[in-house]
């Protein structure tokens, strides 16, 4: 017997207008997502997870990254009952999705990495219907739908079928079906793969708004400027084990420097770079520089040795994509 | 969940199947008729004459019960199975369900129930039709109805486990034409068992189906080859065994989940 539901904000629940949602996700509870030395082999014989290990406190925003074939997929279809695990647990708030799946399924909604709804259906019809395999009846689950639907761009489209979305738009309407039952914790797969920039950044400001209301968020993805830009806690697993895991300043520290872009005169980069041996100086085209500035070291030091040179510094900014830096040096580890 | 939200989730499989079974109706209720009335044609009109009666039931009578039950199995297996099938093996939006807290069960008898919905829903339609051709009345109500919606419900039973197995287009229908449609055929749609050779006699008495036919045929005609009770009993066992197994197979997610 599943235990009852301690959330029954599907059935019912506040729905503001131009906002999401209220939470009851309280800080300090039952982790969002508590994954104990998670494993899987699958029939083929390949060992997926080898022991994954993570937790993620109620309200957080968490990103689990890792190259194409590390597990990050896997992960995320056990805690969603799409794959069986080999061995370890999962708790969602608490339920653990094998004593309480009923309960643990409730507090998550989920965006798939590939679109799986049906494309002959109109778009309002798709979260309506997600929203009756919750309970939810169709008098209350319109409505709501037409709310999350308006919050995502997509009102102008719900009586559209499916198919005749654009390919944003399908990751949209994923988030507003995944959306329907006010889940607690939100897992997105990808979710911007394919999205050009200016909906990408639309999406993550939505996506900002829902964790500021409490829901926790669970996302994977390849940019890793979208991590970096939007997530308090990053998981990094390669080969099916966590490498990294912390905060994000804390998985930053782990560069043990910081890369800098220095904007000079036309053609004075090669010189700079030859007063500056302490600093692993690069020149990226004749005019611009970067600057590793390990611990010992400092921006204001590099610029007044080039400013003594008479090599005048117009700009200096931080070199985009640092946790992009950390990844590759962990993962580039475990290949060896 | 609690029983309301149960009653919900299991409307919301049934509604969706629901709609899509009647946006294609040229497809999914069309067929059967235009075909039983062909049999209808064929068996009553050109060929009825030549054929003889079964005892004082002309043949286009005797074989009304049948053909409708030949429409009932075939199609509430095939809505089922396509339906399952497609779900998993195109877009994999059977993932909507299977995130969801609804119980296995639930899923299920909502599957079944659009199958057995228009099972039942064409079986009624070939009924209808063969008034142009035959005089059909009834024994015994009761009788039918529940042959009508047991056979239903085991065979969307079967289509559900059908579609969860397959794993190509093959897979759901291979069964149909090289299992079911035999059954069926063999079950004396068309013809008494007593009018068989001993060695075939004996052998329909293993096929499942002829105990499904004989025991729906025995409500319009009052008379059968084997009990009513022995027939309501085997098609009871039917929808016990491969009630059970669907629901296993949803629950341990064997053929769905990876």
């Amino acid at each position: 017997m599943d235990k009852p539901a301690q959330d029954n904000r599907a059935a019912g629940g506040s729905f503001s207008a131009g906002a999401a949602w209220t939470t009851d996700a309280a800080p300090g509870g039952a982790p969002a997502l508590a994954v104990r030395d998670l494993r899987k082999v699958y029939a083929t014989g390949t060992e997926a997870l080898k022991g994954v290990s993570l937790e993620m406190p109620p309200g957080d925003f968490f990103a689990l990254l890792g190259p194409n074939g590390a597990g990050k997929t896997t992960v995320i279809g056990i805690v969603t009952g799409i794959v069986d695990k080999s061995g370890g647990s999962v708790s969602v708030f608490g339920d653990d999705i094998d004593r309480h799946p009923q309960a643990a399924r409730r507090h998550i909604g989920v965006v798939p990495q590939e679109l799986n709804f049906n494309i002959f259906e109109k778009v309002i019809d798709i979260v309506v219907t997600q929203g009756g395999y919750y309970g939810i009846p169709r008098k209350i689950a319109y409505p709501r739908a037409e709310e999350i639907l308006e919050q995502l761009g997509l009102h102008d489209k719900r009586n559209d079928k499916s198919m005749t979305l654009s390919g944003g738009m399908k990751r949209r309407l994923m988030i507003a079906r995944a959306l329907i039952h006010r889940p607690r914790l939100l897992i997105l797969d990808e979710p911007t793969a394919g999205v050009d920039v200016e909906l990408r950044r639309g999406m993550w400001d939505f996506l900002r708004r829902l964790t500021a209301q409490g829901t926790s968020i669970l996302l994977t993805t390849h940019y890793l400027e979208e991590a970096e830009q939007l997530c308090r806690h990053v998981a990094i697993i390669n080969r099916g084990q966590i490498v990294a895991a912390g905060t994000v300043r804390d998985i930053l520290a782990q560069l043990h420097a910081e890369t800098v872009v220095l904007d000079l005169a036309p053609g004075a980069a090669e010189r700079a770079a030859s007063l500056l041996p302490a600093f692993r100086a690069a020149v990226a085209d004749p005019s611009t520089l970067e600057l590793e500035i390990a611990s010992g070291h400092s921006l204001g030091e590099a610029i007044v040795a080039l400013e003594t040179a008479g090599i005048g510094v117009r700009m200096a900014r931080g070199k985009a994509g640092r946790l992009e830096e950390v990844f590759m040096k962990l993962t580039a580890e475990g290949e060896k | 969940m609690n029983p309301a939200e149960i009653a919900v989730s299991y409307y919301t499989i049934l509604r969706k199947d629901m709609v899509r079974i009647l946006r294609i109706w040229p497809q999914t209720f069309l067929p059967s008729v235009v075909t039983s009335a062909l049999y209808f044609l064929i068996f009553g009109a050109f060929l009825g004459s030549r054929i003889g009666a079964f005892g004082d039931i002309p043949y286009v009578s005797f074989v009304v019960p049948g053909l409708i039950m030949l429409a009932v199995v075939t199609n509430s297996f095939a809505n089922v199975a396509t339906v399952m099938f497609s779900a998993k093996f195109f877009s994999r939006n059977i993932d909507e369900i299977l995130v969801s807290p609804t119980p296995p069960w639930v899923i299920v008898a909502g599957f079944v129930s659009s199958g057995v919905v228009r099972g039942v829903l064409v079986g009624i339609l070939v009924y209808l039709t063969s008034l142009f051709f035959a005089a059909v009345s009834f024994h015994n109500v009761l009788v039918v109805i529940v042959f009508l919606i047991l056979t239903s419900v085991a065979l969307s039973l079967g289509g559900l486990v059908n579609g969860i197995y397959a794993k190509s287009f093959d897979g759901i229908s291979i069964i149909p034409t090289f299992v079911l449609a035999p059954l069926v055929y063999l079950g004396g749609v068309f013809y008494s068992v007593e009018v068989l050779p001993e060695f075939w006699r004996g052998l329909t008495h293993v096929n499942p189906l002829f105990y499904i036919i004989d025991g729906f045929r025995y409500g319009f005609l009052g008379s059968s080859d084997v009990s009513p009770w022995l027939s309501f009993a085997v098609l009871l066992g039917l929808v016990a065994v491969l009630g059970a197994f669907a629901i296993h197979l949803i629950r341990t997610g064997l053929g769905l989940r990876q």
